[in-house]
C-alpha cells in the first residue's frame, strides 16, 4: 500500500466521517445531551484531524482543532448547545467538509470564512484559545534527533559515564515494562554495565512474584547527551526511582576504554565470586539471564486464554466489510453482462437446431439463465448504496438556501435506506441540489407569509426515496405556495417559449418549467442566477434512463417526483421490429399493448391518426415514422401499439410491426464511442450477437410532434442540436 | 549532439494504407486497433448517409463509417470483401469501412507533405497531409476530424 | 520469532499508517476498529504489544487498558496509548490506567518503531 492509497482511503474516511457528522448534528438538533451523540459527533472531528496530522494537512487540523475543542466542551457538559451554537457548528462542519475537499484537489479555500467561524468557535472557549493546549509538534523518544543535533561535535571526545540507579516499582511491571529492554535501548547509546542489586529479595516462602524486588546500578559510556537517557525513562517515570549522574572524574578514560570489563568503576566489571550479584553485561545477549528468571515478572502470555478465547470471531463486532476497487466491479459487471448476451445467443443457437428431444437440454439452459441472473444480481448489488450520504448533503443546501433567502426552513428525509446505484447517486446529486435549492427559494414562503396563510413559520423539504416495481422513485416536495401557473406561462409566452392563443392544461403549464432557457424567479436571485434551469434537472435525470414530473396544490406545495431504473446495468425489454429492424423498449415505459381492431383506429386530418381506447381518444405515433424509417406498410392491419404515458403529452400508442419476445438486456452506451441519438437510449447486444437499439419513447413522441405547431417543439430541437 | 537511433525512430512514421472510395488513404499504426471483415451493422436513425450504424465489437458498440462517402466519393457497397479499420480516437473505438488494405508504409517525418488548399474545406480538415509513394499519393486521415464532424451533424 | 502487534484504532487511515510503518519494520500486524474489538480479539492475536488510541467508540483507549490490565485475563503485555494531544495530565492519566507508553500523532515510522522496539525486544 502507498502513500497515495493511503491518502486516498483517508480521504475516502472522511466521506464517511463527514456523514456521521451530519448525522450526528442532526441528531443533537433533537436532543443535544445525548452524550453518545455528541461523542460521536467529537469522534468524527477528532479521527478527521489524526488522519489529517498524518498528511501534514495544517489548515484542516487546525480547524478541526478548534471544532473539536468547543465540541469537547460539551461533551464535558460545560457548554450547553443552543439554537445559535448548534447553527454554528453546522456551518463548521460545512466548512470542515470544504476543507477536506479542497485538501484532497488540492485547492485553496477562502480563509475569511474560516476566519469567522474560527473566531465564533473560539468566542466559546473562554479565552483558553484552542491554539494553546494544542501541540503537534511534541514527537516522544525521536532517538534520532539529539545524534544530529550533536553532529558537529566529534562524539568520541565527548564520551562521558552516567551511572544510574534504576529501582522500579511493581507498578511498572503491571504497566508492561520490561527493565531488560530499557538497559538494551541504552546499551545502544554506548557501553553499559548493569549490576543487580538482589538485597531486597525476600526468603523464598514469602516470595511475592508480583513484587517488584530488584534493583538496578547501571553505568553507561556514551557521547549521547543526560536527557537522551532520560528519554529512554520517560516511559516508567513515577513508576520508579530513577538517579541519573554524570562521573566527573571517568570521562576520558572511558572514550579509551569502551569494554565494560575495563571500565574504571570496580563495581561493574564480573566478580565470579560474586554470585550474589548476577550481572548482565552489554556484551551477552540479554536473553535468559538469571535477573529475569529471578524477576519473574513476565507472565506466561498463553495463560487463561484457552479458556476465554471465543470460538466464533465472525460473529463480533460490525458485520465484515470488504473495500473493493470500483474497477474491478465495474470489469465483472461487464462480464456479466457478456454471460448474459452468451447465454441467449447459446439458447437462441439451440433453438436454431430444432432437436428432437431438448427437454433436459432446455431445462438445463433455464438454469443457466437463472444462474446469470443471480450472478448479475449478485454484482448489480454491490454497486448499490444507500441514498442517505446524498440526502444528507441536501440539508447543507436547505440550510444555505434558507439562509440566503431569509426563509425558514426544515429538511425531513424518507426512505434514505433505499439502494440505488452508484453512478446514479453521482449523477443525481446535482439535479438535486438544484431542485432542493429551488424548493427553498421559489417554493417555499417567506416566514411571515406562511404565518399570514396559517402555516408554520419554518417550512419543510421532503425528500424521499423508496423502490417500487423494479425502479427507484425519489421525491422532492415542499410545502410552500405551489406553483403560480399564471406567471409561468405568462413568463412563457413573453420569451416565446409557447404561442400566445392555445390553452394549456395545469400539468402542461407546470411542465413548462422544464422548457430550455425557463426561470420563474421574478429577479434572478443569488441562488438561481447561476443559469442552470429545470431542463437541466430533466435532461440529467433522462440522461440516467429515468423521467421527472412535477405536481402542485395551489396553497399546498409543489412535488417532483423522479423515476430512475433500479440499475443502469440492465433493463426488462420488449424485443420488437420496427419497419425491418429489430428494437427493444423499455417495458417499465409501457402501460399496455394493443392489438388494434382497424375499427378502432380514425385519421385526423391529413395524417394524425388516434385510436379509440375504452372511449377515449389516443394520439398513435409510428415509431418508424418518428425514426425516419419509413412507415408501416399497412397501418390497418399490420401493427401493435404500445399505449405509453408521457408527462408531456399524455397518453400515447407508439406503433411498432411486431413484439417478439420480452427479455432483461444489457444496456450499452451509444455515446460512449459515438454519440446520442434521438429516440434512443442505448443499444443492446441480443442473442445473435446483432445489436438492437433501445428507444426512449418519450423521445419519439416528441420527435413526432417536432414539425408541427407544439409547443414543446423547439424543446425537440433544442436537444437535437445539443446531441 | 550526434544524431542517435532514438532520435531517428522518432521521425520514423509508420503508416497502414488503404483504398476508399478508389483512392489512397493512410492511417498512422498506432491509431489502428484491428482490422475486420465486413458484417452487417444495425442501422442508426437521424445520423449522415456517411454513418453506417453500430457494429458489435466483442461486446462494444461501435460506429461505422463509411470513409468513401465521408469524402464524397459515394457510397462504399456493402459486400463482404470490404474491410473494418477499427481505430482508436479520443478513448472512444470507431470502424471505418473501407475497399481494402494494402500495405504498412514506413515513411520519415520530412516526406508527410502538407495538405494543399484545396476547395472543400471539411476535406481539408480531414486530411492531415500527404506523401507521394512511388507514382501515386497517399492521403493521411484526420480520425479526430472525422468523427468530430460525424458527431456535429448527427448530433 | 515475529513480533505481533495489535494496533487499535477507529480511523481506517491511521489503522493503514501503522499497518505499512509496522510491516515494513518486521512486525506481524494486527488491528481492530474500536476498543471492544481489541479486546475481544486479544486472546486470538496474542500480541507482544498493544497500540491503541483514546477517542474511540464503544470503548475508548481507558477503557482497553482497564480491561487488559485488570479484567480476567489481566496481562502485563505493553500497552502504547497514541494520542493526538502530548499533554502531562493524558500522559500521566495514561500510566496510571496502566498504559506503558505513548506515541504523539501524528507520529514518525523511526520514532514509532524505535519505541516499539524498545517495548518489546524486537529486532527488525
Amino acid at each position: 500500500m502507498s502513500v497515495n492509497s493511503i491518502r486516498d482511503t483517508f480521504f475516502e474516511e472522511c466521506e464517511e466521517l463527514l456523514e456521521a457528522l451530519v448525522e450526528g448534528l442532526a441528531q443533537m438538533e433533537d436532543t443535544s445531551d445525548d452524550m453518545e451523540v455528541v461523542n460521536a459527533v467529537f469522534r468524527s472531528v477528532h479521527s478527521i484531524k489524526g488522519g489529517a496530522g498524518a498528511f501534514a494537512l495544517d489548515r484542516l487540523v487546525s480547524f478541526a482543532h478548534s471544532f473539536e475543542t468547543v465540541m469537547d466542551k460539551v461533551r464535558d457538559r460545560a457548554l450547553a448547545v443552543d439554537e445559535k451554537l448548534m447553527g454554528l457548528f453546522h456551518r463548521a462542519g460545512d466548512h470542515l467538509a470544504d476543507l477536506v475537499a479542497a485538501a484532497r484537489d488540492e485547492t485553496e479555500l477562502d480563509d475569511e470564512i474560516e476566519t469567522g467561524l474560527v473566531n465564533e468557535l473560539e468566542s466559546y472557549l473562554d479565552g483558553d484559545t484552542a491554539v494553546e493546549d494544542f501541540c503537534f509538534d511534541a514527537v516522544t523518544l525521536d532517538f534520532d534527533g539529539p545524534q544530529i543535533d550533536l553532529g558537529g561535535e566529534d562524539p568520541v571526545s565527548s564520551a562521558r559515564v552516567f551511572h544510574i540507579r534504576f529501582a522500579p516499582s511493581r507498578a511498572l511491571y503491571e504497566n508492561g515494562h520490561e527493565p531488560l529492554l530499557i538497559f538494551d535501548a541504552l546499551a545502544e547509546f554506548g557501553s553499559l554495565s548493569v549490576e543487580a542489586d538482589l538485597s531486597l529479595l525476600p526468603e523464598f516462602d514469602s516470595f511475592d512474584p508480583a513484587d517488584a524486588v530488584l534493583s538496578w546500578q547501571l553505568s553507561l559510556t556514551t557521547s549521547e547527551p543526560e536527557t537522551t537517557l532520560h528519554e529512554v525513562f520517560e516511559f516508567v517515570e513515577g513508576l520508579c526511582a530513577l538517579e541519573i549522574e554524570m562521573d566527573q572524574t571517568a570521562g576520558p578514560q572511558a572514550i579509551e576504554l569502551p569494554e565494560p570489563s575495563a571500565l574504571p568503576d570496580e563495581a561493574v566489571s564480573p566478580t565470579p565470586q560474586d554470585t550474589a550479584l548476577p550481572q548482565i553485561s552489554t556484551d551477552v545477549p540479554v536473553g535468559v539471564t538469571s535477573a529475569e528468571t529471578l524477576t519473574g515478572k513476565k507472565p506466561d502470555p498463553g495463560q487463561g486464554k484457552s479458556t476465554t478465547a471465543p470460538a466464533t470471531k465472525e460473529l463480533r463486532g460490525p458485520k465484515p466489510t470488504l473495500r473493493v476497487d470500483l474497477d474491478r466491479v465495474d470489469r465483472l459487471i461487464n462480464t456479466v453482462g457478456e454471460l448474459i448476451i452468451n447465454q441467449a445467443m447459446i439458447s437462441q443457437r439451440i433453438e436454431e437446431l430444432d432437436l428432437p428431444t431438448v427437454a433436459h437440454l432446455t431445462n438445463e439452459l433455464e438454469a443457466y439463465k437463472l444462474l446469470a441472473r443471480d450472478i448479475q444480481e449478485g454484482v448489480m448489488a454491490i454497486r448499490a448504496q444507500p441514498v442517505k450520504p446524498l440526502f444528507q448533503r441536501m440539508s447543507r443546501i436547505v440550510r444555505e438556501a434558507s439562509d440566503a433567502t431569509g426563509k425558514k426552513a426544515k429538511m425531513v428525509t424518507v426512505g434514505d435506506s433505499t439502494e440505488v446505484d452508484k453512478t446514479v447517486i453521482e449523477r443525481l446529486a446535482d439535479p438535486l441540489t438544484h431542485m432542493v435549492r429551488n424548493a427553498v427559494d421559489h417554493g417555499l414562503e417567506l416566514p411571515a407569509e406562511r404565518t399570514e396563510a396559517g402555516k408554520d413559520q419554518t417550512g419543510t423539504i421532503r425528500l424521499s426515496a423508496a423502490h417500487r416495481s423494479g425502479s427507484v422513485f425519489i421525491e422532492i416536495s415542499d410545502d410552500g405556495a405551489g406553483l403560480n401557473r399564471e406567471r409561468i406561462l405568462a413568463k412563457a409566452m413573453e420569451k416565446g417559449l409557447v404561442p400566445p392563443d392555445v390553452e394549456f392544461s395545469d400539468p402542461e403549464i407546470d411542465n413548462l418549467l422544464f422548457l430550455p432557457g425557463f426561470s420563474t424567479a421574478g429577479q434572478v436571485s443569488a441562488l438561481s442566477g447561476r443559469g442552470v434551469g429545470m431542463d437541466v434537472v430533466k435532461n440529467a435525470v433522462h440522461a440516467l434512463g429515468g423521467r421527472v414530473s412535477i405536481t402542485s396544490t395551489p396553497g399546498k406545495g409543489t412535488t417532483f417526483a423522479i423515476v430512475l431504473p433500479l440499475t443502469l446495468a440492465v433493463m426488462d425489454g420488449f424485443v420488437i421490429s420496427v419497419a425491418d429492424q429489430t428494437m427493444v423498449i423499455p417495458i417499465s415505459s409501457i402501460l399496455e399493448t394493443i392489438r388494434p381492431n382497424p375499427r378502432d383506429i380514425h385519421v385526423v386530418g391529413t395524417d394524425s391518426e388516434v385510436v379509440s381506447v375504452r372511449g377515449s381518444y389516443v394520439p398513435i405515433v409510428d415509431v418508424a415514422d418518428s425514426l425516419g424509417l419509413g412507415q408501416c406498410d399497412d397501418k390497418n392491419s399490420n401493427g401493435i401499439l404500445l399505449l405509453v404515458s408521457t408527462e408531456m403529452q399524455g397518453l400515447t400508442a407508439l406503433r411498432v410491426t411486431a413484439i417478439h419476445d420480452q427479455r432483461q438486456v444489457v444496456i450499452k452506451s451509444l455515446e460512449s464511442n459515438y454519440a446520442a441519438i434521438p429516440g434512443v437510449s442505448a443499444a443492446t447486444i441480443l442473442g445473435d450477437g446483432k445489436i438492437a437499439l433501445i428507444l426512449d419513447p418519450e423521445e419519439l413522441i416528441r420527435l413526432a410532434h417536432a414539425p408541427g405547431h407544439d409547443p414543446f417543439a423547439q424543446h425537440s430541437r433544442m436537444e437535437l442540436r445539443h446531441g | 549532439m550526434a544524431e542517435t537511433a532514438e532520435a531517428l525512430a522518432d521521425t520514423q512514421f509508420e503508416f497502414i494504407t488503404f483504398s476508399a472510395g478508389g483512392q489512397s488513404y493512410c492511417l498512422e499504426i498506432t491509431q489502428i486497433r484491428e482490422i475486420r471483415r465486413w458484417t452487417p451493422v444495425t442501422a442508426l436513425p437521424h445520423t449522415p448517409q456517411d454513418v453506417l450504424g453500430v457494429m458489435n465489437l466483442r461486446g462494444a458498440v461501435i460506429p461505422i463509417f463509411d470513409l468513401s462517402a465521408r469524402f464524397g466519393l459515394g457510397a462504399t457497397p456493402a459486400n463482404e470483401r470490404n474491410v473494418v479499420i477499427v481505430a482508436a480516437v479520443d478513448g472512444a473505438t470507431i470502424g471505418l469501412l473501407v475497399e481494402s488494405v494494402s500495405e504498412i508504409l514506413s515513411v520519415d517525418k520530412s516526406a508527410i507533405q502538407e495538405t494543399p488548399d484545396i476547395k472543400s474545406e471539411a476535406t481539408r480538415n480531414s486530411i492531415l497531409g500527404m506523401i507521394s509513394v512511388d507514382e501515386s499519393m497517399v492521403r493521411v486521415v484526420n480520425l479526430d476530424a472525422v468523427v468530430d464532424s460525424e458527431k456535429g451533424l448527427s448530433a | 520469532m515475529t513480533t505481533k502487534v495489535l494496533a487499535i484504532d477507529d480511523s481506517r487511515t491511521i489503522r493503514n499508517l501503522l499497518r505499512v510503518s509496522l510491516e515494513g519494520a518486521g512486525f506481524e500486524f494486527h488491528s481492530a476498529c474500536d476498543g471492544q474489538e481489541g479486546v475481544d480479539i486479544f486472546p486470538d492475536v496474542d500480541p507482544d504489544v498493544v497500540i491503541t488510541d483514546i477517542n474511540m467508540p464503544k470503548m475508548d483507549g481507558f477503557g482497553v487498558i482497564d480491561t487488559l490490565r485488570s479484567g480476567p485475563n489481566r496481562t502485563n503485555v505493553p500497552i502504547l496509548v497514541l494520542t493526538t494531544e502530548s499533554s502531562d495530565d493524558l500522559k500521566s492519566r495514561a500510566r496510571n490506567a496502566g498504559a506503558t507508553g505513548w506515541i504523539v500523532k501524528p507520529f514518525d515510522d523511526g520514532s514509532l518503531v524505535s519505541v516499539l522496539r524498545r517495548l518489546t525486544g524486537h529486532v527488525s
